[in-house]
């Protein structure tokens, strides 16, 4: 998850602070400190974090903090605050130009991930807004970065425009936008060719597209790993085209993504999507509070419930707890739920997205092979109907069985029957606690999964 | 005084075009870098924690690691107590001093690549997306072209759309023959029939590209793992190098990519792409400095003959070359005195 750095740095400075009576300047100066360390730390620019500080700093030491009855409580909060204003509001929305086709440029680094957000960007139109792309490709300088897109066009089925490699970018943007005249596309998205934005030629080439394409969104892509130099990339890109969103890739991976703050903070432009994955629907809405409450270990909890009503059955959810109740679950309702699970994307993601879960030791770098829960899958698969119905009736025989008929061992089938059976166990003391009312049921994982 | 003279002479008796391509690839660093040290230094007449802060802003800005920062902050610290200086012109040597020091640690490292004489060399490239794994390929495969030796590619990168493509245009530029399967193969299937076709043709230097992955992806680095043990068991010995490719503009992630992908493959050196940029890649520094994996080679530019053996002289040298240049006129004068 992206910034759990930050957050653990933070938590652990906000620890210190929490329950105090009383806090002294000295304090919120220590505090600041850490502040400015972690967000050093995570990427982001010295000089937004210098910014930063001394805002949070000065509302912190003035009346605000200091005479409020929970002052810990009143830093994290101005700090969040400062934090979510920083990262702006929430602006994933796409331009739509007033006539036919709406113009999008694809700008960035190379290496930045340009073509294959422009891929994503183009299913997420038609997937969310029912929109009909003609994808560009004006790359014409990396190796195959033509046959890069025309590859993704094949596998959205979607069509993609090129003249080979030869003709200048300029003129391919021009005959690909009467094309799309032609062709009734409402959408046109440009890739560029990956460029320093220190390199005048090529940034001269990309003022001509824009003069001639008249887009109506150029869309900074920069790589979330970027580090202190994400504030010159962006600085640079912008002064020249005027970029009008930016496009975070990469944030599935572990890094803080201070990068995203920097870009924020120089530019002022909204930062519109987030890439999280190498498929083609992973493309999000980049959602700035969230990611400021991330930041704070607050847990992402709206996201995840978004995932949870997305992909999962609601019917099929209420006879889940009614079967959890009776206790009359078995292997074949397990397994039904293992998929809902799974739907909502990678384990590990989905975990760590629960407040609180990087402050659990062991929780915060737990990392779920996806690999083990298709073990288990194979294994229930390989059970005969009477088997998932009634477990105690699975024999060392038919253990032996069902070991083999999955391509698993012995021991693997034990321990799965076995943790099954706790499972059940656990779900009675849970429908009890229910039933005295203590507990609400969530109903997110009310199961500790089996590994 | 002293250090950077030795440092510049041992320079100019060896300078080359290669030295100035580095300047001119680091002149953005350089300026950036050189100018604000010069910058404080002017700026402040006593040392004091206001200096030191502004100081360890100056080589955060240069990506230069975090903890690395920090523990050269206190050496300098330690240091400037020791020599019980307040003069910041001096803890400028130190500085320089301290960050040669860090890349260079103990030992000097060879930067040179474990080349097997009259045998099969095998070099893997792995590193995250798009940092420019199949460009560096490319460029080395002409370089290995142009030393005489028969170069072999693996295109191993059996994910990305396009990516095999991108290879064979690179091998067909530098008349090199790649070794393919379709798209979505395995990778390591790929690598065992590269490694049979290198053996036959007996090839000097086989080239394996692999797909970009983020380090954290547990199943793609055990697929990494699983290349890497193919190639191993075909030939003993092998891979001879495990390069990983990072990118200069990244920032603290570098370091956790580099340890990552060390534990997963035994990284022997570190390529560093796009040098060219604004961004001055001074993490690797903190890398050599805490897992010990040296540069063996930049990359400062799109051409094929861009790729350069790395010099850390001549690295710390750009990137403090003008604050060295300055210093020198000062010390000529003085020198009359």
């Amino acid at each position: 998850m992206a910034f759990e750095g930050l957050a653990d740095r933070l938590q652990n400075t906000m620890q210190k602070i929490r329950g105090k009576g009383k806090v002294t300047e000295a304090d919120v100066k220590e505090m600041m400190r850490e502040v400015r360390l972690a967000l050093l730390e995570a990427d982001v620019n010295f000089k937004v974090v210098k910014n930063f500080v001394k805002k949070v700093s000065e509302r912190s030491v003035g009346q605000e903090v200091m005479k409020s009855l929970t002052p810990g409580q009143q830093v994290i909060k101005v700090v969040k605050e400062e934090l979510t204003e920083l990262m702006g509001g929430e602006q994933s929305q796409v331009a739509v130009a007033k006539r036919p086709p709406t113009v999008i440029m694809m700008v960035g680094l190379q290496g930045a991930g340009k073509t294959t957000t422009t891929g994503k960007l183009a299913n997420l139109l038609r997937k969310r807004y029912n929109r009909k792309p003609l994808l560009v490709a004006a790359d014409i300088y990396r190796p195959a970065a033509i046959k890069q897109l025309e590859t993704l066009g094949k596998q959205l089925s979607m069509p993609v425009f090129s003249l080979g490699d030869q003709v200048s970018p300029v003129e391919i943007a021009k005959q690909a936008i009467a094309k799309a005249k032609e062709d009734h596309h409402d959408y046109v998205l440009i890739d560029t060719a990956g460029r320093l934005h220190i390199d005048e030629e090529l940034m001269g080439e990309l003022k001509e597209i824009k003069e001639l394409s008249n887009p109506d969104e150029i869309f900074l892509v920069v790589d979330a790993m970027t580090g202190q130099d994400a504030v010159n990339v962006a600085q640079s890109f912008d002064e020249q085209l005027g970029v009008t969103g930016v496009i975070l890739t990469k944030l599935d991976g572990d890094t803080r993504g201070g990068a995203a703050l920097s870009i924020r903070a120089v530019t002022e432009k909204p930062i519109k999507f987030a890439g999280m994955g190498e498929k083609l629907d992973a493309l999000e809405p980049f959602h700035p509070e969230r990611m400021a409450s991330r930041i704070l270990g607050m847990g992402d909890v709206l996201t995840l419930i978004e995932k949870a009503q997305t992909n999962v059955d609601e019917g099929k959810a209420k006879e889940m707890e009614q079967k959890m109740r009776t206790m009359s679950f078995t292997f074949d309702d397990f397994l039904d739920q293992l998929g809902q699970v799974r739907s909502m994307g990678p384990l590990d993601e989905i975990i760590k997205m629960l407040p609180g879960a990087n402050k659990m030791k062991g929780l915060n770098n737990i990392q779920v092979d996806e690999k083990q829960i298709s073990h288990i899958e194979a294994i229930i698969q390989s059970m005969t109907s009477e088997e998932k119905q009634h477990p105690e009736i699975i024999n060392a025989g038919r253990r032996k069985r069902i070991a083999k008929g999955s391509g698993t061992s012995i021991q693997e089938v034990n321990r799965l029957l076995k943790q099954f059976e706790e499972m059940k166990k656990m779900m009675k003391q849970m429908s009890n606690m229910q039933q005295k009312g203590k507990k609400k049921g969530m109903g997110g994982m009310p199961f500790k999964f089996p590994f | 005084m002293g250090f950077f003279k030795k440092l510049k002479d041992k320079l100019t008796t060896s300078t080359d075009q290669a030295t100035e391509k580095f300047k001119s690839g680091l002149t953005k660093t350089r300026d950036n870098f050189s100018n604000k040290v010069n910058d404080l230094v002017a700026r402040y007449r006593k040392i004091d924690e206001d200096f030191f802060e502004e100081l360890e802003e100056i080589l955060i800005g240069a990506d230069v690691g975090f903890d690395t920062v920090m523990e050269l902050i206190d050496e300098l610290k330690h240091e400037v107590k020791r020599r019980n200086t307040k003069d910041p012109e001096e803890v400028r040597d130190i500085i320089t001093e301290k960050m040669v020091e860090i890349y260079q640690g103990d030992d000097e490292a060879p930067n040179e690549l474990n080349m097997q004489e009259g045998e099969l060399t095998v070099i893997l490239f792995v590193g995250v997306n798009g940092v420019g794994k199949t460009t560096t390929i490319g460029k080395m495969a002409h370089q290995f072209k142009e030393d005489g030796k028969k170069v072999l590619l693996a295109a191993g990168d059996t994910f990305r759309a396009g990516a095999i493509e991108q290879l064979e245009v690179w091998g067909e530029r530098t008349g090199v023959d790649v070794i393919k399967q379709a798209e979505g193969s395995d990778p390591a299937a790929v690598m065992y029939d590269a490694i049979r076709a290198a053996k036959s043709r007996q090839a000097d230097v086989l080239l394996c590209d692999t797909a970009g992955r983020l380090q954290n992806k547990v199943n793609l680095m055990k697929e990494l793992e699983k290349v890497k043990r193919v190639i191993e068991r075909e030939i003993p010995g092998a891979p001879h190098e495990v390069l990983i490719v990072l990118d200069a503009t990244t920032g603290q992630n570098a370091m956790i990519q580099a340890k990552t992908f060390k534990e997963a493959t035994d990284v022997t050196g570190i390529v560093l792409t796009k040098l060219d940029g604004t961004a001055k890649g001074g993490i690797v520094l903190a890398i050599r400095h805490e897992l010990d994996i040296p540069v063996k080679f930049v990359g400062l530019g799109e051409k094929v003959d861009d790729l350069q053996p790395f010099n850390a002289e001549q690295y710390v040298y750009g990137l403090f070359a003008s604050a060295f240049e300055e210093k020198e006129d000062d010390e000529s004068e003085s020198e009359d005195e």
